[in-house]
């Protein structure tokens, strides 16, 4: 399932292709963006389907509620923006609009993260999985590469609710083998199996952490590696039968460790197998600018810190 | 256009007295809800499904269902009204409009589309409401249907300033099946519109914004059949702005801005079914 050739790749063009493909097997899918269709790669559907595009300008608010309008009409609405823009600027809407009627719509939002770069902390979610996962009945998903990002776009389009899907900026390495790679909605990945500490994580830091097991290996450590793109529903069983084997957890989010994969496996946790667990993300503070690699290693999320953070978690340094 | 006849108007005339005293009845039993705002809806929201709107009270068991008119309450409180309207016009039985508000009701305090038949979409929390019925609009268009949709909003709820991203949506995609209506009883939870955040001059700022705008008198029947007949026949979104009263009909409640959300004793409560009848 697993490739080993990490070409980096945009997951958003690999977003906007899907959707055109989609666009071509089913006209209900209808696509909504707020003014930035170059950069969430919608403008690939918009060129090809123009009659079911619409670009709301910025008015992220009018955007959700018209998503929600059109799902009414048994559309299936992908909705696109900057994670920050659509789950804060419209949080609302979503909330009123989409998920209390629990309208079929998509959104897909791009830019998720600290790896939105330069641009700095005004355009960095790292609190947008804590709050859509708050949302009942929203299923929140944070795909890992462009293979994974295609069957997830194909899995939104057949079913019917809500759902929050994050997409990073970056250019990320292939981590799966598209030939091979299946999505399945309810089951968490083990991607490497593994005795002395359960890693959990999702979107562009399970490459990281497919290099953090090989640093922990060259050094003894058997790490189980777990890629959790469902955050919600999660898989409690998956998370629970490793916390079980290794008693020791960390999880790796390219987000806030408050409300995201870090809090929902504590929740898992908590309540079927107490263990001990260190939350690896951004901690409560804002982000900043910068360049996507030095952002990743000041924030300690590139394979090597995380290694070392594994490490020192284990008592091994 | 088609005209009413007086016959029709007083058909209308007398639906409304029992919408208005089905509001106060359920507010009171519900010893909760918003009087004011709903009194001042009642010949709009019951002139639309009496007479203005194609629509199935067998809700969608009807063949037809997909070419029914929209109807889309963006102000959410006045739900009382539009289930009175509703149930009278024979979706549900008017005996459950005493669960409103009620633990385990399908008439929930505000609106929601999955509880109740004839509710297309949820609303309540303010602002949301016309850029839905824009996308039930842009939706409708896709599919070559020629219903209209009507979304009826508050006055005050123009200060949420997503509403006036709808208007710029609306008015750029030419919506003339959309007719949007402005409730406009000039109060809002806490005082006068005008004085908390003024809205004027409202008919210059829709049309504008590239709308098509009428100025009607809210409670009269024919006033309102006429601006959506004409609105029907428009090339543009079209709002109709209704002045009304809020709280219309009780006497002490009509222009009283303490009446916004709160519901009567039984004292009051029998004054105002006493004014209704």
């Amino acid at each position: 399932m697993l490739t080993n050739n990490r070409e980096r790749k945009s997951i958003r063009s690999e977003y906007g292709k899907t959707l055109v493909a989609l666009g071509r097997e089913n006209k209900d899918i209808v696509v909504l963006d707020a003014d930035l269709a170059c950069s969430t790669q919608t403008a690939m559907f918009a060129k090809e389907f123009p009659e079911r595009f619409f670009n709301m300008g910025i008015a992220e608010q009018d955007m959700m509620s018209t998503a929600a309008g059109l799902a009414a009409e048994g559309k299936i609405p992908f909705a696109s923006t900057f994670a920050m823009f659509a789950t804060g600027r419209a949080w609302d809407q979503i909330r009123n609009s989409i998920g209390y009627p629990h309208f079929n719509v998509k959104i897909v939002a791009t830019h998720g993260g600290i790896t939105v770069g330069e641009d700095g902390a005004s355009h960095q979610a790292l609190e947008d999985v804590s709050i859509m996962r708050s949302i009942p009945g929203m299923m929140v998903i944070v795909p890992a590469d462009c293979a994974e990002t295609a069957e997830v776009i194909k899995f939104a389009a057949k079913y019917k609710g809500p759902m929050y899907i994050r997409i990073a900026r970056t250019n990320v390495p292939d981590v799966f083998d598209r030939e091979t790679y299946c999505f399945n909605p309810d089951k968490a990945l083990i991607v490497e199996e593994g005795l002395d500490v359960s890693l959990v994580t999702n979107g562009e830091t399970l490459a990281e952490a497919i290099d953090c097991v090989a640093i922990l290996k060259e050094k003894g450590i058997s790490a189980e590696l777990i890629h959790l793109p469902v955050v919600k529903p999660i898989d409690v069983e998956t998370i629970v039968k490793s916390a079980a084997k290794t008693n020791k957890v960390v999880t790796i989010e390219n987000h806030s460790i408050i409300g995201g994969v870090g809090s929902a496996v504590c929740e898992a946790l908590s309540e079927n197998y107490p263990a001990k667990v260190l939350r690896i993300g951004t901690n409560d503070e804002f982000g900043q600018s910068g360049e996507q690699r030095e952002l990743m290693n000041y924030y300690g999320l590139t394979g090597e810190k995380l290694a070392q953070k594994v490490l020192k978690f284990l008592g091994k340094i | 256009m088609t005209k009413l006849s007086e016959k029709e108007i007083q058909d209308v005339k007398d639906f409304a007295k029992i919408v208005r005293r089905d509001i106060i009845s359920m507010i009171y039993n519900a010893k909760s809800g918003h009087p004011g705002g709903n009194l001042s809806a009642v010949e709009i929201i019951s002139t639309l499904y009496l007479k203005c709107m194609r629509h199935f009270p067998d809700w969608n068991r009807n063949p037809n269902f997909a070419t029914r008119d929209r109807f889309i309450l963006s102000k959410g409180h006045a739900s009382a009204c539009l289930y009175s309207v509703l149930s009278r016009c024979g979706y549900f039985d008017s005996k459950e409009l005493m669960t409103f508000r009620k633990l385990g009701s399908r008439l929930q305090g505000h609106p929601s589309a999955k509880h109740i038949e004839g509710v297309e979409v949820s609303t309540g929390s303010l602002g949301q409401g016309l850029s839905i019925a824009c996308g039930i609009a842009l939706g409708l268009k896709l599919d070559k249907l020629d219903s209209n949709v009507f979304v009826y909003l508050g006055d005050g709820e123009l200060q949420e300033g997503s509403v006036w991203e709808g208007v710029m949506n609306a008015a750029h995609h030419k919506l003339d099946n959309l007719i949007a209506f402005v409730d406009k009883n000039n109060l809002q939870i806490d005082g006068c519109t005008n004085d908390i955040k003024c809205l004027e001059p409202l008919n210059e700022k829709f049309r504008a914004f590239g709308w098509d705008c009428a100025v009607i008198d809210g409670h009269n029947i024919l006033e309102i059949f006429d601006a959506v007949e004409q609105a029907k026949l428009n090339s543009k979104p079209t709002v109709i702005i209704a002045n009304t009263v809020k709280g219309k009909g009780v006497s002490y409640m009509e222009n009283n801005v303490g009446w916004h959300g709160k519901a009567p004793n039984a004292e009051e409560f029998e004054i105002a079914i006493k004014d209704l009848t």
